[in-house]
């Protein structure tokens, strides 16, 4: 288990206040004059040795994403954005760090602006957070009055300005250019890549996105050393992680652990174990509902990192553990995340806006088991037709969670067409 | 110049060809719905997918440009599944109505089905159904076919510049509308039934009326404004089912105005379909001879200088030719084809054609419009000027005309002293024409129909050449008609001979009986109260103000009745063609001027159309190159004097009826009722 | 349905902005470069909302993309795809309860039930008396204390049948329940108190 001393965030519950006197005492805006005077170059560069991976969900290296962005821009503002539009479905870790540890972020944000030489920096926070940004707007508003960021930030005679945008009500704005469009003032329709936020982004000028989490670790990384957070976790899967473990547990709730941590660890170690013992377990979403089902045997001893849930068949995402035991009806678990993506599809291309109601539709019957057996093949075909055929990974999120039902629980499946196709017959012989 | 292989193929194209187009340039056939060449990107159909080596998934071909190195492959598993996929995705919610589905037959979406698509459906859940929306009285809509690819959103934003559409609410729920339920404010608003691949936007004055594979179609040319937009007429036995655009790239591009679209209706109506004589003040039907007779009658004895002919806006050069040979051998030098009283100088064919040429305003970098709406007067002409302020760089200037521009312009003023001012060096934007790249001076009819047009003609001349606007390789002087049979009857000259009577000069001699006879050939914007007693000859074809107060009527023929030359604004003359006969005992005009001539014993020497337009090049070579502009030699024009300090008002009060074919059109009068306020509403700066 | 969202929606004439949301909205649009205050629109519509208690009716929508200088349509897109803005009037207290899997793994069915019966309205409609709208909503952001459900602007976390019943009971007496947690633990942590950082799960000391 992670010693407290190696967690970045010591205020995760909010036990203490969010002020920056708080913030100060737990270690934030120490020293980070100094950092900028490293320079760019090696905010960088330490940031890529220490293998950071971007925290919400891709898993992208958050140094190599920085190093994109072009240099020496003039003709042009660069902007930093920060996705704060949790909303993928079992995550609320950001949500912690908003309302808890904002300064985190904040000292954060100059750096990482600083970074990819932004003049300014937009929070993309999700409007139903209406206590968090007002509490992420205080804190902005401490680091203003006390020349942390503004014009001469921290006394590096670097001019910063970060802004709040609200978000109201789209889960597709959490997609990079969808959240950019919303900050444009327009609908959240995810942009075709290329050319990427990094050639054109908000205001078509040179943008970097980067997730809350992503953000706040980095001054401490940077205080504390890429080695000291490349040597936590595995290797190309190191530092630290916010988990959120929802469900069929004893005890829900958020914790902050080493990457690479066994599921099972985490589950009875942080979460009072899985409702009626780890073996009434049946199946866990393990990175948020974009990520495949997995069922017992494979949470049995998998390692909560990036390529270890790969290979199992099922990816990290945003680490948001849901777990469901055994009196769960799985095909209605799934198919509740089915209704939830026609809803949140934002209907600009064909295979997403088609595609996400179909398969709503088809496994509403499949919950009722009002279906044939080949349309089970059916609706997996449908799947992959979605899936890689969109312009964002709406689609593809849209895709995996019935495709790992299917993959592992197709004999529930058929069982309750049987049953339903019996109890039909049954009622029609009576 | 990137280098890439599609389907083993090595091509190399100009940087930011996108891979789709690169296709198309090897005969490589990309299935699409939302892309369309003259508008944005949204890449949101998914039909156009390709395999992209490297890439871990299909990608959008419309959307990726070519880079060095692709290695692009269309024909491969991988692609065959993507577009089946995205084609069963397209029709799970289509109504598939083909057959009372007016698009049936041309429509994308059937076409790229039977290409690409599954031989059977496998979609057995509940098909969502959308309520219909309100858009005008030109786009009927059935919402349910509508596959969302946002071609029309884009069209009415990007080209005709009336943010007037959207797509409300999301995902399956998406639905296109104006959201307002009125109409749209756009004069091309009839382009969005084109771009639509379904049957969701398709013409309403058209619903219902025919199936295309029964439909005969006639390549001609319009005659609704002086643009002279390349259209197709459908026809069905002898009726005109509709106009299409017809892609000329220098002209219209691919577009059409609604009026050019839609005012088809009116030639069913108010036609003027056989001979009339008045008799006891009355119009009565009569033969071809005894309209004939009855004009040789008046004409007895007449000298030529009692003798007058006023040619219209829709006239064709074949006719107004064999009517100047004819007005000649009876001695007259009074015509005018300037109906609308315009009094600029017509000697200097630089001076009265839009030299810069339509395509060529996309060189332009600063345009200023004197005494011109090119809104209404040539919808067309403005499409390219948005279109070039869209490329960006553009600064707009405007004197008169109270135009209700689709892209910003700054307003110097409203008359000649604006003008004056700009030659004079007056002002910040007279520095930034003087600074021009390609100044380009675009001055319409509002700047002209005054009696110091004379002066005013000067002066716009000595403007565009103390800034530069005239200089080797372009010609920023541009006047712009408002009438189709302008250019064509100027080039053939008809106008006042020596000594002769312009147009005020002959109303004002028809009341005070020094004219006598007054041949109006399809003249019907004239004030004809001004005819005092005059024996009127009327030849045309709809029963307007010139039939109204004619003496003896000769029915002709419409334009889409005959073949014939029109020149176009720019100068360039194009051939209209026959499409339908013309109704009843009409006749093509030329000919109906032949068999006159015959009978007032000054027979005209040409027996057939070509002999007809062997005269026409021998009175002007420019009629010999059609669908050519032949750059006119700039010399000096207009008559230096004093100007009146009053505003240049431009000639078209409503876009939707300027003419007699307009004016009887229902349609029209339904776009005037709902479209013209809609206009106005919306018509700020795009 | 209630009689309240039967009733044909009564679309007000016009709307402007107070002096004080208008020195707001200046504040918002102050936040994005010149010539991109089109950026201010969801704020904007968002302030309109709040002072047309809760919905914006076109006029409203209008007015702000007036105010915006942009297109009326773009406006129109953006309050339809959000949904956020309510597009006909609401009740005093919109409730919306979280039904998505997290949520509904932990027994949003009965929270929704609990509300129906309480209120005496199905998912989607307003009470006859306009004090409450009942919805479902879609993932709050909060699955660790699931159920969640939102009321105005603030989450209640961890909510039985029970503590539903209770909070519509206050909410109807015009009292404002405590938001959070209904169970009492400290947001996120695990009940019973953190397995992490125990030193730091006491308030700070004041300085």
């Amino acid at each position: 288990m992670l010693r407290d001393e190696d967690r970045i965030f010591t205020n995760l519950y909010g036990f203490q206040s969010f002020g920056l006197d708080a913030a100060r005492m737990r270690g934030d805006w120490d020293g980070t004059k100094a950092i900028l005077e490293k320079g760019r170059d090696w905010i960088i560069e330490q940031v890529k040795e220490s293998g950071l991976r971007g925290r919400g969900g891709a898993g992208f290296s958050t140094g190599m994403k920085w190093s994109f962005m072009p240099k020496n821009v003039t003709d042009k503002p660069v902007y930093l954005v920060i996705n704060a539009d949790e909303g993928e479905p079992g995550t609320c870790k950001d949500r912690d760090i908003l309302r808890h540890d904002p300064h985190k972020l904040i000292e954060g944000c100059l750096i990482a602006g600083f970074a990819i030489g932004a003049s300014a920096c937009y929070i993309y926070i999700r409007g139903e957070f209406y206590n968090e940004t007002s509490a992420v707007q205080v804190a902005i508003d401490e680091a203003y009055a006390a020349g942390l960021i503004g014009k001469n930030a921290c006394g590096s005679g670097y001019d910063y300005d970060i802004y709040i945008h609200r978000g109201a009500g789209a889960y597709v704005c959490g997609e990079e250019t969808a959240l950019i469009e919303s900050i444009e003032g327009k609908k959240g329709q995810p942009r075709n890549k290329p050319p990427f936020p990094a050639q054109a982004g908000l205001y078509s000028s040179p943008t970097t996105v980067n997730n809350v989490e992503s953000i706040a670790v980095v001054p401490t990384i940077l205080r504390r050393g890429a080695g000291w957070f490349a040597g936590l976790g595995r290797p190309k899967n190191t530092g630290t992680k916010l988990f959120c473990i929802s469900g069929h547990v004893n005890k829900p709730g958020n914790v902050e652990e080493e990457m690479g941590i066994p599921l099972k660890e985490l589950i009875e170690k942080h979460a009072g174990g899985v409702r009626g013992g780890w073996d009434n377990l049946l199946a866990i979403i393990p990175g948020g509902s974009s990520v495949p089902v997995m069922p017992k045997t494979v949470c049995d001893t998998v390692l909560m990192d990036f390529d270890s849930l790969r290979e199992v068949g099922s990816g990290l995402g945003t680490a948001a553990v849901i777990v469901m035991d055994k009196s769960t009806d799985i095909v209605k678990a799934i198919a509740r995340l089915s209704k939830f993506y026609a809803h949140e599809s934002c209907g600009q291309c064909t295979p997403c806006r088609e595609g996400t109601g179909w398969l709503m539709r088809m496994m509403d019957r499949m919950v009722r088991g009002n279906a044939r057996v080949e349309e089970i093949d059916m609706l997996f075909e449908v799947t992959k037709q979605i899936e890689g055929h969109t312009i964002c990974a709406l689609g593809d999120a849209a895709a995996w969670p019935v495709q790992g039902l299917i993959r592992h629980f197709r004999p529930e499946l058929e069982r309750r067409i049987l049953a339903y196709r019996n109890s039909a017959q049954s009622m029609a012989a009576e | 110049m990137p280098k890439l292989t599609i389907d083993g193929i090595e091509i190399e194209v100009e940087a930011g060809t996108s891979v789709l187009q690169a296709c198309e340039q090897l005969g490589i056939e990309i299935p699409r719905f939302c892309y369309h060449e003259r508008l944005s990107v949204p890449a949101n159909c998914r039909m156009c997918l390709v395999e992209m080596e490297r890439a871990p998934k299909p990608i959008a071909a419309c959307a990726m440009p070519c880079a060095d190195g692709m290695v692009i492959k269309t024909d491969t598993p991988t692609v065959h599944k993507a577009r089946k996929g995205v084609m069963e995705f397209l029709l799970i919610n289509h109504p598939l109505d083909c057959p009372i589905c007016d698009q049936g037959g041309e429509c994308d979406l059937q076409d790229q089905a039977v290409a690409y698509g599954m031989d059977k459906g496998r979609y057995t859940e509940a098909k969502r159904a959308v309520k219909d929306k309100y858009m005008g009285p030109v786009i009927k809509t059935i919402m349910t076919r509508c596959i969302h690819c946002t071609r029309c959103v884009r069209f009415i934003n990007e080209i005709a510049g009336v943010p007037a559409l959207g797509g409300v609410f999301r995902g399956e729920h998406m639905e296109i509308t104006t959201f307002v339920e009125q109409a749209i404010g756009s004069e091309m608003a009839g382009n969005l039934a084109d771009v639509c691949p379904v049957g969701a936007l398709t013409h309403k004055p058209y619903a219902f009326t025919a199936r295309p594979w029964e439909l005969r179609k006639t390549e001609s040319v319009d005659v609704f404004d002086a643009v002279g937009s390349n259209i197709r007429v459908d026809v069905r036995g002898p009726e005109v089912m509709r106009v299409l655009p017809r892609v000329n790239e220098d002209i219209n591009e691919e577009w059409l105005s609604d009026k050019s679209r839609y005012a088809c209706d009116g030639l069913k109506r108010q036609r003027l379909d056989r001979p009339y004589v008045r008799k006891n003040g009355k119009l009565q039907p009569a033969s071809w001879a005894e309209a004939f007779t009855a004009i040789a009658a008046k004409l007895k004895g007449l000298s030529g200088d009692r003798i007058a002919a006023i040619t219209g806006d829709l006239v064709d050069v074949e006719s107004v030719t064999a009517l100047k040979d004819l007005m000649a051998a009876l001695g007259s030098a009074n015509l005018d084809c300037r109906q609308d009283g315009a009094l600029y100088d017509t000697s200097v064919r630089a001076g009265y054609l839009f030299n810069s040429t339509i395509a060529g305003i996309e060189q332009a970098d600063v345009i200023l419009l004197v005494g011109t709406n090119p809104r209404h007067e040539a919808a067309l002409v403005n499409a390219r000027i948005r279109k070039r302020y869209l490329q960006g760089g553009l600064t707009v200037g405007v004197i008169g005309g109270n135009p209700s521009l689709n892209y910003p312009a700054t307003i110097l003023g409203n008359g000649p002293a604006a003008v004056q001012a700009l030659i004079d060096g007056q002002g910040d934007f007279a520095a930034v024409l003087k600074n021009a790249k390609a100044p380009l001076i675009i001055v319409g009819q509002g700047a002209f129909q005054r009696p110091d047009a004379l002066a005013v003609h000067a002066l716009v001349r000595q403007l565009a050449e103390s800034v530069g606007a005239v200089r080797e390789g372009w010609n920023g002087f541009s006047m712009l008609h408002t009438a189709a049979g302008r250019v064509g009857a100027l080039d053939v000259g008809f106008v006042p001979g020596p000594g002769g009577r312009d147009l005020a000069g002959i109303l004002d001699g028809a009341s005070k009986g020094a004219i006598e006879v007054v041949f109006l050939l399809g003249a019907d914007e004239i004030d004809t109260a001004k005819l005092g007693s005059a024996f009127v000859i009327y030849q045309g074809h709809h029963g307007d103000a010139g039939a109204h107060r004619a003496d003896v009527i000769l029915p002709g023929a419409a334009y889409t009745e005959k073949n014939a030359t029109y020149v176009n604004t720019e100068g360039r003359p194009q051939l209209g063609r026959l499409a339908v006969f013309p109704p009843g005992e009409a006749r093509e005009d030329w000919k109906i001027l032949r068999a006159l001539s015959d009978v007032l014993g000054h027979t005209l020497p040409y027996d057939s159309l070509s002999q007809v337009r062997a005269r026409m090049v021998e009175i002007n070579p420019v009629f010999a190159k059609t669908n050519t502009v032949v750059p006119a030699p700039w010399q000096s024009f207009g008559t230096a004097g004093a100007v009146a300090d009053t505003d240049f008002v431009s000639p078209v009060a409503n876009f939707f009826m300027t003419d007699p074919i307009s004016r009887a059109s229902a349609t029209m009068a339904a776009c005037s009722e709902t479209v013209q306020p809609a206009q106005e509403r919306t018509g700020t700066h795009g | 349905m209630s009689a309240a969202s039967a009733a044909p929606i009564q679309e007000p004439t016009s709307f402007a902005f107070t002096p004080e949301n208008l020195d707001r909205a200046q504040k918002i649009i102050a936040k994005y470069p010149a010539g991109r205050q089109m950026s201010a629109v969801m704020p904007l519509l968002d302030l309109a909302q709040r002072q047309n208690d809760g919905w914006l009716p076109r006029v409203a929508m209008d007015y702000v993309a007036d105010l915006l200088k942009m297109p009326r349509i773009k406006a129109y897109e953006v309050a339809t795809f959000y949904t956020m803005y309510n597009l006909s009037p609401v009740g005093k207290h919109v409730v919306q309860v979280c039904t998505t899997t997290p949520c509904w793994l932990r027994g949003s069915d009965d929270v929704v039930k609990a509300c129906e019966d309480k209120m005496g309205v199905a998912l989607g409609e307003t009470s006859a008396d306009g004090r409450f709208t009942l919805r479902e909503v879609e993932c709050l952001g909060a699955c660790v204390n699931a159920p969640i459900v939102q009321i105005g602007d603030d989450f209640y976390e961890d909510v039985s049948p029970q503590h539903m019943t209770a909070i519509i009971d206050a909410l109807t007496r015009g009292e404002k329940p405590a938001a959070g947690s209904q169970t009492g633990r400290q947001a996120s942590c695990p009940a019973g108190g953190p397995t992490t950082l125990k030193a730091f799960a006491a308030p700070q000391a004041k300085e």
